[in-house]
Parts: structure tokens; C-alpha cells; sequence
């Protein structure tokens, strides 16, 4: 009996390891997979309120995670609205105004043109290992589709999200589900990821939504429709000269 | 001495004339009083309320604090010495969730024990749900909430991370003050300073004595500067009503030149014979002018015999305000209480004695060109 004990001891120990491990190699392996050198996207922003749901389109431009700038298309009201992000800082212009304005501080906690997103969760772009610390919690089906349950558990102070929950495709690395807590363990925001397709070589899921779990109400679903990966983006695009009319 | 005799004696004969003039005038009295007592009396009401809900002798901000700018409560923080008699606040921003609405307010950290401030903060301390927190009638209105209600609110800590938890409502206050009230939750301040890392901090302390010591890192917000925006609203109120109550007393003064003009014209006979029998025309211009001023005279009189017990019963018993008044964004009980100082009632008589005299002169001046002669033959001049 103490000899199967010891034995199961001594096989939870070399696990724990190994899961630690597979769970920092997942999350590698995600990053690796949804993070191309660049990519030029066309999207749709469906946000369902309570009188009904509105769209709005935009193209963005990225280069890593440090450099994003989007240029939103539909509707009539937001045309012409351009962000552009580089580093931590964003500056959002608006066409009615003919006016840049850096957002900072508390402003990036806005919601992004009425959506269930802020600025906030669109700046984050430190790696996930870099400020979470990993952990495997198992592996579950969801969408039809094995996936990982990974919990992530803020390791650096500041952090909207001091603690979150995700839910990575075995197949293709992609997120299929993730939860967002507060620090006392409520429930913020829930993102449900679908339609995974092929671009190229890498795998991306074409719809987003995402759902305030505080608020009453539908949610959001953010609708890839074009998406070019690796493709030359002029050095202008990310500069603050684009901001004009 | 005789002038003031005639000019009575004329005023009693002209008779219905006379009421009428005297009449409107007194109405315009009684309503410049009523209105400008009722502007005081809100005034005066609004001071002692927000000296009783909010600023107590005078407030500590701490520097870089500014309560009309949210992005200054992370910054404007300070931990206050302990000598400070008074009671520290601590303002976050945050979120409440009724009935999976978002609603965002100010979360405010107070001491549940504190009787400096007329908030019933005792119901935090009496209460024995883990979070318990404090709103006003109007935000309850607002958010549809009432005592008992459990609710979601969500807030970041010091060093920005979300948090969230239930909330209890302990009590629903009604205080005659907006500021206290709309977009705001009160909590202890303790439980907040622990939820958000920010223990032994505050953004102001209300302070128990007027006569501040200086405290480092802190800025000293004299009582009259705190009050200062009730003042200008009730100056831009003031402002507004003159208008219209000076139209009414255009309209009187009219009524009395047009009676002057009138007789004038009417009496060229007895003003060819008061100077046929040795007045000169400056004393029969006095005459004509002092019968004019006896209509304000006679106003005032009146006014006080009507006005005085009608503005005194509304002084005691207050003017009921409507339901719908309390959405103005200021301090404004169930009822205002009108005060009348002397100095409002002596100045109100004096700019409608000294208006009457003014146009009850200047037709008179006429009768100094008028020829004696042509005026006793009645002839048209």
C-alpha cells in the first residue's frame, strides 16, 4: 500500500511540471498561432442594444502587437473615424470635429463606440506568459471540438483582469472561450470565439463575441470578413499624420 | 406744507383714479418683495442644507483634487493627520449593475460613526450585510432601488484592477441636496479603503472647525468659495424675475404719466388760477409732481395693509415646491421659506417712490412754460 502511495506521489509530482509546462507550450503555441508579422483586416462590429443592434465596419492595419491603426467605414455617423495605437499611447480622430485627441488614463476605460468593449482590452499587448502565471486546469469539449482549460492568474499588479479563463482549440491553438474576473472572483466578461478558418497557415476564428456578464443585453460580435497576413503595410499607416481628414 | 395739503386733496377728490394707480402700484410692492424674499429664502435654505449634508465648516482637498474631474481621484490622495477634527471622504469611480443596467456613480467612503455630517451613516454600522451602502431618494428613484436591494458593483482597485462584489442597500436617505444624492453610492470607508488598497487614504476631509491648520499637501476650501455656485444661481435667478417684475412696474409707471399728462391737460384752468392767485409755476410743477408721488405713497401704504400679513403667512408656513422642482440640480426642499430683510423692503419702496416721482415729473414740467393768462382762458397749450 505505502508502495502505490509513493508511487502515485512521486507521479504527481513529475506532472505537475509537465502540465506547467503544456500549459505555457499552449499558450506559446496560441500566440504563435494568431500572432502574424502583420495583418490588414476588414471587420464588423455588431453591437446589439437595447433598441436594436447596430453595425459598424472598419480595415485595420497592425504590425506586432505594438502598432494598430483602424480606419472605421460604416456607418455614415462613424465613416471617417480613424484610432491609430502605437505602443501604449492612442489617439482617436474625429471627422466631425477635424480633431486628434489622445486617449489616456481613464478615458481608455470607455466603452469602444458603444460596444461591450473598452479601449482598454483592445491596448493590452504584453504577452499573456509575460503577466499571467499558467496554469492547466484540463481538458473539456466545447463547439464539438477538444479543448484545453487554461486558468491564467495575474502575475504583475495593475492588470484589468487580475484573473481569466481560457479555452484553446486542440487542433488549431485558438481560443474557442475565455472568461474575464475581477479580483474578488466575479465574472466580467465572457468572449465566446467561432467559425475558425484557415488563413494561409494559421487558423483564426472569424467571429468574436463578447458579453458583459454584469450587463443585461446580447452583447457584441465582432465579424472578421478579410484578413491578409504578412503583407507589406507602408511605414505612413502608423504614423500620427494619418489622422486627418 | 400746503403743497402736500392740495395734493391730497386733489388725490381723494379724483377718486376711483387714485385706487387704481395706488392699486397697481401696491401689487407691484407686494410682488417684488414676494419674489425677491422667495429668491433669498431659497438661498438662505440651500446654504444651511449644504453646510448640513456636505461642507460642515469648510473642506481639505488634497492637492491635485478637483470633484468635477473623475480623473483626479486617483491622484488628489493624501493620508490626513490625525490632530484634523472633522471627517475624511474617499471618492472612486465605479459602477453599480440593477437589474443588469449599468449605472455609473461615485462611490464614496465615509466613516460609518461620523455625526458631522447630517448622512444617516449610522445605518452602515448598524447593518449586518458584508457590503453595506447608503443611497439617496433621488438615486433610488433613478435606479429603482430600495432599502434591502442587493445589486452588483464594480469598481478598480489602486492599482487598476477590476473588482467586484454585492452590495447591500442599509437605507435610503432624503436629503434636500442633489450633490449628496444623484450618481453617487455611500459606503464605510474603511471596507472601501481595504477593497481598493488605499488604506488611511481620502480625497477631502470636511472639516468640524472653521478655523483651519494648514496641512501639507492639502488646499483649505473656505465655506463663502463653497458656496459660491448657489450663490451665482440664485444672482442669475434674481436676475431673470427682475425682468419680468420690472415690465409690471413699466406698466405702472405708464399708467401714472399717462394720469399726470392727463391732468395736465385737463386742469389748465386751476393751474391758470393757483398761479393767478400768487403760486409760482415751479410750486404749481411741485404740486402736480407730489400728487403724482402720493399714488407710490398711497401703493405702499396699501401694499403693506394686504401685503404684510400675506407675505408674513407664507414666510411662516412656506411655499410648497413641486415634485418636479427637485430636478434642478440644486438644494431644494419639500418647501421654501421666504425672508424679507429690511434692507430689500426699504430699497423696494424706494425705487417705486423714486420712479413715481421721476414720471410724475416729468410732465409736470410743462406747466413752467405754460402763460397764466392763455391758461386761465383754458385755451389749449
Amino acid at each position: 500500500m505505502k508502495k502505490i502511495l509513493c508511487s502515485l506521489v512521486l507521479i504527481l509530482f513529475t506532472m505537475a511540471p509537465n502540465w506547467a509546462q503544456t500549459a505555457s507550450e499552449i499558450i506559446a503555441k496560441m500566440d504563435e498561432n494568431m500572432n502574424a508579422k502583420t495583418q490588414i483586416s476588414r471587420s464588423q462590429m455588431v453591437i446589439h442594444g437595447r433598441r436594436g443592434s447596430r453595425t459598424v465596419e472598419s480595415r485595420s492595419y497592425s504590425e506586432g502587437n505594438q502598432k494598430a491603426y483602424t480606419e472605421y467605414l460604416a456607418p455614415a455617423r462613424e465613416r471617417g473615424t480613424k484610432m491609430l495605437k502605437l505602443g501604449d499611447r492612442l489617439w482617436i480622430y474625429s471627422p466631425a470635429t477635424d480633431r486628434s485627441i489622445q486617449l489616456s488614463g481613464h478615458m481608455l476605460r470607455q466603452s469602444v463606440m458603444g460596444s461591450d468593449l473598452s479601449y482598454e482590452d483592445m491596448m493590452e499587448d504584453r504577452k499573456m506568459q509575460d503577466i499571467y502565471s499558467l496554469r492547466l486546469l484540463g481538458e473539456e469539449e466545447l463547439q464539438g471540438q477538444r479543448v484545453w482549460v487554461l486558468e491564467l492568474v495575474a502575475k504583475v499588479e495593475g492588470l484589468s483582469y487580475p484573473k481569466r479563463k481560457i479555452w484553446v482549440d486542440q487542433r488549431y491553438y485558438v481560443p474557442l472561450k475565455e472568461e474575464l474576473y475581477a479580483k474578488s472572483g466575479q465574472l466580467l466578461k465572457e468572449l465566446t470565439f467561432s467559425e475558425v478558418k484557415a488563413f494561409g497557415d494559421r487558423y483564426y476564428p472569424t467571429i468574436t463575441h463578447y458579453k458583459d456578464a454584469l450587463k443585461k443585453g446580447k452583447g457584441t460580435d465582432f465579424i472578421l470578413l478579410e484578413l491578409a497576413l504578412d503583407e507589406a503595410i507602408p511605414e505612413h499607416y502608423f504614423n500620427k499624420s494619418i489622422l486627418k481628414r | 406744507m400746503i403743497a402736500w395739503t392740495l395734493a391730497y386733496r386733489n388725490l381723494k377728490g379724483a377718486g376711483l383714479r387714485t385706487w387704481l394707480n395706488a392699486s397697481i402700484l401696491s401689487l407691484v410692492f407686494v410682488l417684488i418683495l414676494f419674489i425677491n424674499g422667495l429668491l433669498d429664502g431659497w438661498n438662505q435654505s440651500a446654504k444651511q442644507d449644504s453646510i448640513a449634508w456636505e461642507f460642515a465648516a469648510g473642506q481639505y482637498w488634497a492637492q491635485g483634487f478637483d470633484p468635477l474631474d473623475p480623473f483626479s481621484y486617483q491622484e488628489g490622495l493624501k493620508d490626513w493627520p490625525q490632530s484634523l477634527e472633522g471627517t475624511p471622504i474617499l471618492w472612486r469611480q465605479g459602477s453599480i449593475y440593477p437589474d443588469g443596467r449599468m449605472y455609473p456613480l461615485i462611490i464614496k467612503g465615509i466613516p460609518a460613526q461620523q455625526e458631522l455630517l447630517a448622512l444617516p451613516t449610522a445605518l452602515l454600522a448598524q447593518s449586518q450585510a458584508q457590503f453595506p451602502a447608503l443611497i439617496g431618494h433621488r438615486m433610488a428613484k433613478n435606479c429603482q432601488l430600495q432599502k434591502g436591494d442587493r445589486l452588483l458593483m464594480r469598481w478598480r482597485d489602486q492599482k487598476g484592477s477590476f473588482d467586484a462584489q454585492e452590495i447591500e442597500i442599509a437605507g435610503v436617505f432624503d436629503s434636500p441636496l442633489p450633490s449628496v444624492d444623484q450618481g453617487q453610492i455611500w459606503v464605510d470607508l474603511l471596507s472601501l479603503q481595504a477593497k481598493t488598497g488605499l488604506e488611511n487614504k481620502a480625497n477631502i476631509w470636511v472639516a468640524a472647525k472653521a478655523k483651519p491648520q494648514s496641512v501639507a499637501g492639502a488646499n483649505w476650501q473656505e465655506l463663502e468659495v463653497l458656496l459660491a455656485p448657489i450663490n451665482k444661481i440664485i444672482e442669475a435667478k434674481k436676475g431673470s424675475s427682475q425682468f419680468s417684475y420690472y415690465i409690471l412696474l413699466a406698466i405702472a409707471l405708464l399708467a401714472l404719466f399717462d394720469t399726470q399728462v392727463l391732468s395736465i391737460f385737463k386742469r389748465q384752468k386751476e393751474i391758470g388760477t393757483y398761479i393767478s392767485l400768487g403760486m409760482s409755476p415751479k410750486e404749481v410743477q411741485l404740486l402736480f409732481t407730489l400728487e403724482g408721488g402720493l399714488y407710490a405713497i398711497f401703493g405702499l401704504f396699501l401694499g403693506g395693509l394686504y401685503g404684510a400679513p400675506l407675505l408674513y403667512y407664507l414666510a411662516q408656513n412656506g411655499i410648497p415646491m413641486p415634485e418636479m422642482a427637485d430636478e434642478m440640480g440644486v438644494s431644494m426642499g419639500k418647501a421654501i421659506y421666504p425672508v424679507y430683510s429690511w434692507i430689500l423692503i426699504l430699497k423696494t419702496s424706494l425705487i417705486i417712490l423714486a420712479s413715481s416721482f421721476l414720471v410724475s415729473y416729468w410732465p409736470a414740467r410743462k406747466i413752467a412754460r405754460m402763460s397764466p393768462v392763455a391758461a386761465l382762458k383754458g385755451k389749449l397749450q
